[in-house]
Parts: structure tokens; sequence; C-alpha cells
């Protein structure tokens, strides 16, 4: 078990319920899958098993038995019973020890993952919380108790291959659904401007400011079905980045799409940072 | 019918209208590899196993105009309504009817389920009598019920779970739109035909 002594925005998470968009239900999951994959390797667990999902390194705990962690994602400094542990590292915690995290260097999202997964009750074979549809376990707070599950694998005698830190200002980027939405100088610019997170880091979406991306054509679009990391272009002509929690629908074009690994980077913007959008098939 | 990109793992499919999103989608639904399917008002998206993509694309391309357009066959389902809404009065005034012909015209249609949104489990349904068509309120509900049965433009819905809503409350209904250890979860599916039905 692992007792939460005092916890910010931290959330636990898996891989998601992907599967029941059909219901209305969204995917969910790790907002940066990569550094949870990472994480889990590590430690020997199945790849999807439910780890802490902590923003900005906001969280102090003790375990209440021996246990074995790691950290991906955002490098937030370790400190386990007085000593810091270098990034990567895996970190074995006595009964009784204290694991408090600092605020990382970069990134905003770090992935807490204990061997054997943090074990909760699933929610249509997830244990993600969803800051929209509010399924899942909820948010971690200060005197919550966390139950470990049991190990289902050895761990690996040397570290899993794993990516390194995140070049989160150059996003890979897919052309969109909608893309003949838009001007081809709108395009142009979308491909070559860089654009500023504004606001807090939302598992629903991330909005971004920079140059007004002008439409092509009048109208309104029937909403349609987005996915994980769809780029959509509100009226207002900003751009906003879909994340893991985002509705199974949206009512804007998507101008284009990010890979995968650009959607886990996405994960790690901060906000006042800037992204530049690299084509790749336009 | 057009495929448009949607990133590493997924497609958009665009076609006429409802008949063929639902032919559609139950089509695709059993392919190996497809992981999701969301109908829209005119689109599929299918998302699948990345190794997928190709064959799922080729698949699609290959369908035939009456594979997409087949005769709709989704179920039927009746669900029970209390008529004691908020806004039954306030919807009879606007319409210029009695609450006994709203509740008359509002159980007298057959509704079909165009799409899921909003939340999990609510259905936009379609086939509202053009009598009972009346605007969203100006300031929205902070919350609105669980079961609240609802209406809006030209579409009714039942909301599956207390939350904000602005559309207007003609009764409430004890059946479960939205049940996690359901299968599938959500009552209602795209294509689901629907009836209200008065009681108590």
């Amino acid at each position: 078990m692992l007792r939460v002594l005092d916890a910010g925005l931290v959330l636990i998470e898996d891989l998601g319920r992907a599967g029941h968009a059909s219901s209305g239900v969204p995917v969910s999951g790790a907002a940066d899958q990569g550094a949870l994959v990472a994480a889990n390797r590590r430690l020997g667990n199945p790849d999807g098993a439910p780890a802490l999902e902590v923003m900005l390194g906001q969280l102090h705990l003790r375990a209440e038995q021996e246990v074995l962690v790691t950290l991906a994602g955002a490098p937030a400094p370790l400190r386990a019973d007085g000593m810091v542990h270098p990034p990567g590292a895996v970190v074995m915690l006595p009964a009784g020890a204290e694991l408090m995290l600092r605020t990382p260097p970069w990134g905003l999202r770090s992935y807490l993952a204990v061997r054997g997964g943090i074990d909760v009750p699933r929610v249509l074979g997830s244990a993600s919380h969803d800051v929209l549809s509010g399924l899942g376990p909820p948010p971690v707070q200060a005197g919550d108790v966390l139950a470990v599950g049991a190990p289902t694998g050895p761990v690996p005698t040397a570290d899993a291959d794993h990516p390194g830190p995140h070049t989160p200002f150059l996003l890979d980027v897919l052309p969109g659904p909608r893309r003949d939405w838009f001007t081809s100088e709108a395009v142009e610019t979308f491909l070559s401007e860089p654009y500023t997170v504004t606001d807090t880091g939302d598992r629903v979406g991330v909005r971004l400011d920079g140059p007004v991306l002008e439409r092509a054509r009048s109208g309104e679009l029937a909403s349609e079905g987005v996915v994980r990391g769809s780029v959509q272009v509100p009226p207002d002509g900003k751009p906003l980045i879909f994340g893991p929690d985002h509705p199974v629908t949206g009512g804007y074009p998507v101008i284009g799409v990010l890979t995968e690994a650009a959607a886990d980077a996405s994960a790690q913007v901060r906000p006042g940072q800037q992204v530049r959008f690299r084509h790749r098939g336009w | 019918m057009r495929i448009l990109p949607s990133g590493e793992r997924a497609l958009l499919i665009e076609v006429d209208g409802p008949t063929a999103v639902h032919a559609l989608a139950r089509a695709l639904a059993q392919v190996a590899g497809v992981i999701d399917v969301v109908p829209a008002a005119r689109t599929v998206l299918l998302t699948c196993a990345p190794e997928a993509l190709d064959g799922v694309r080729s698949l699609a391309a290959d369908l035939t105009p009456e594979e997409v357009s087949a005769a709709d066959t989704g179920e039927e389902v009746v669900i029970d309504v209390h008529y004691d809404g908020e806004d039954l009065d306030g919807v009879a005034r606007m319409t210029g009817l009695s609450t006994t012909e709203v509740i008359a015209r509002h159980t007298g249609a057959t509704y079909t389920a165009d799409f899921l949104g909003f939340a999990p489990g609510f259905a936009y349904l379609s086939g509202l009598d053009p009598a009972l068509h009346v605007p969203r309120l100006d300031t929205p509900r902070t919350s609105v019920p669980a079961g609240a049965v609802a209406i809006a433009g030209d579409r009714a819905a039942v909301y599956p779970r207390s939350s904000p809503g602005g559309w207007r409350l003609l009764g409430h209904t004890d059946a479960v739109l939205f049940d996690p250890e359901a299968d599938p979860p959500a009552l209602l599916q795209a294509g689901t035909r629907v009836r209200f039905r008065e009681v108590g």
C-alpha cells in the first residue's frame, strides 16, 4: 500500500478504455503513453499497468510495504528517504519510507509506476480517470491509501529501452480529414509558424495562440469523430490539440492529426511554451 | 463515399446521411483490427490497430453502395416516462398546445438515435414532431438530473446522468441509459429506434 501524504493534480492512468466510443465513452488513459509504457517496462509490469500521472511533481507519499518504483516522463527529482535518485532509476522503497517529487526541469506530467501496478477497480476495462466523463477512480488526494497489485513477471536485469527526453517543441503532424477547409496560406502558416500553449495542461484539449488560420469555405461542419492528437480549428482560427479525454466527436474542422509520439510529446508542453508543427505526408 | 485520413490509427469515412452511417458502422464494427467506431451525422470514424489500418482502408473502399445504404434494422427500445418535467408547462405555452397534447405528440413519434456524444450514453434522437421544435433555454441549468427526458431544436434526448444542460425538460425516466457493467454500456446505440411511453 502507498499512503498519500500530499498531492497536487495526480490521477491514476493506464492505457485507457478504447472500444466504447460508440457508447459515447472517451478513450482516456495516460496523456504521455510512451512515458507510462517506459516506466512499466522498467519494473517488469505489463505496458498498461495503472500508474500515477503527476502534474509538475506535486506528490508526497509513504510506502506502507516494501515496493519498487520508477519515474518516467517529465523528470521530476525523486527523493526517497532523504536521497535524490537520478532520472529513470528503479528505486526500492522499504516499508515506512517516504517519497517526494519536486518540480521537473522540463515537461508537465511524470509517471510514477510501482511494481505490480496500482490496484483499483476497473471501469469498462480501465483504471484511468477521465476528467471529461468522470469515469474511473477519482483524483488522488492526501489521505488516500492506494493498493499495489501482485507482480506478474521478473524485473528486467537491465534498463528496458525507452525514449529519451521528448523534444516537445517540434510536433510531427499528418494531414487531417478537413485540411481542404483551409486556404493554402493557412496550411502553410500552420506548418511553419510557432504556436504558444495558452492555458494549463488540460487532458481534454490544449488551446494554442498564434497566427489565425483562415478557412477556404464558410458553413458549419456536422460533428464528427475525432482522435487524440487531432488539431481542431474553431471559428476564431486558433488551433487546439485534443488530449486523451477529448469528447468522442468534435464540431470544428480538423486541419491535421499528430503522430502518436507527437501526441505524447504534446502532453509535456507547458503553458507559455511554443510548439511548431512539422509536416509529414502533406 | 469518401475516405479521409485521421492520423496513424484512424480513418474518417464520409457518406450521405444517417442510414448509410448506421449501415457502414455495423458493417465495419466486426472487422478484425477495428477497435473503435464513432458514427456521427454524416461520417464514421474507425480507429484500428496500426498494422490493420491499410487492410481496413481497402475493405472500406471496396464496399458497394448497396452495402452502405442497407435498410436500417436498428432494434427498438421503449422508454417509460413520467411527464413531470419543469419545462412541460413552458413548452405547452410556447407551442400553443395543451400539456396533454405535448405528451401525445412526444409519445406519438418513433425516434432514431442518430449518434452519441456530449456524455457517455447521451444519444441525439431525430424524429421529433415539428410542433415540438423549441429552442434551448437561454441560460442552461447547472444541473439536470439523471434520467431527464428533454427536447431542444429538432431533437429529443434522455440525460444518462446528472450534468449541466440547456434542453427543455418534459419528464423523467427510471430507465438506465448508461451502465459501465452492461455490454454495450449505452442503452441506445446509433441506429436504435426509440419510443416514449407515458406512465403513472
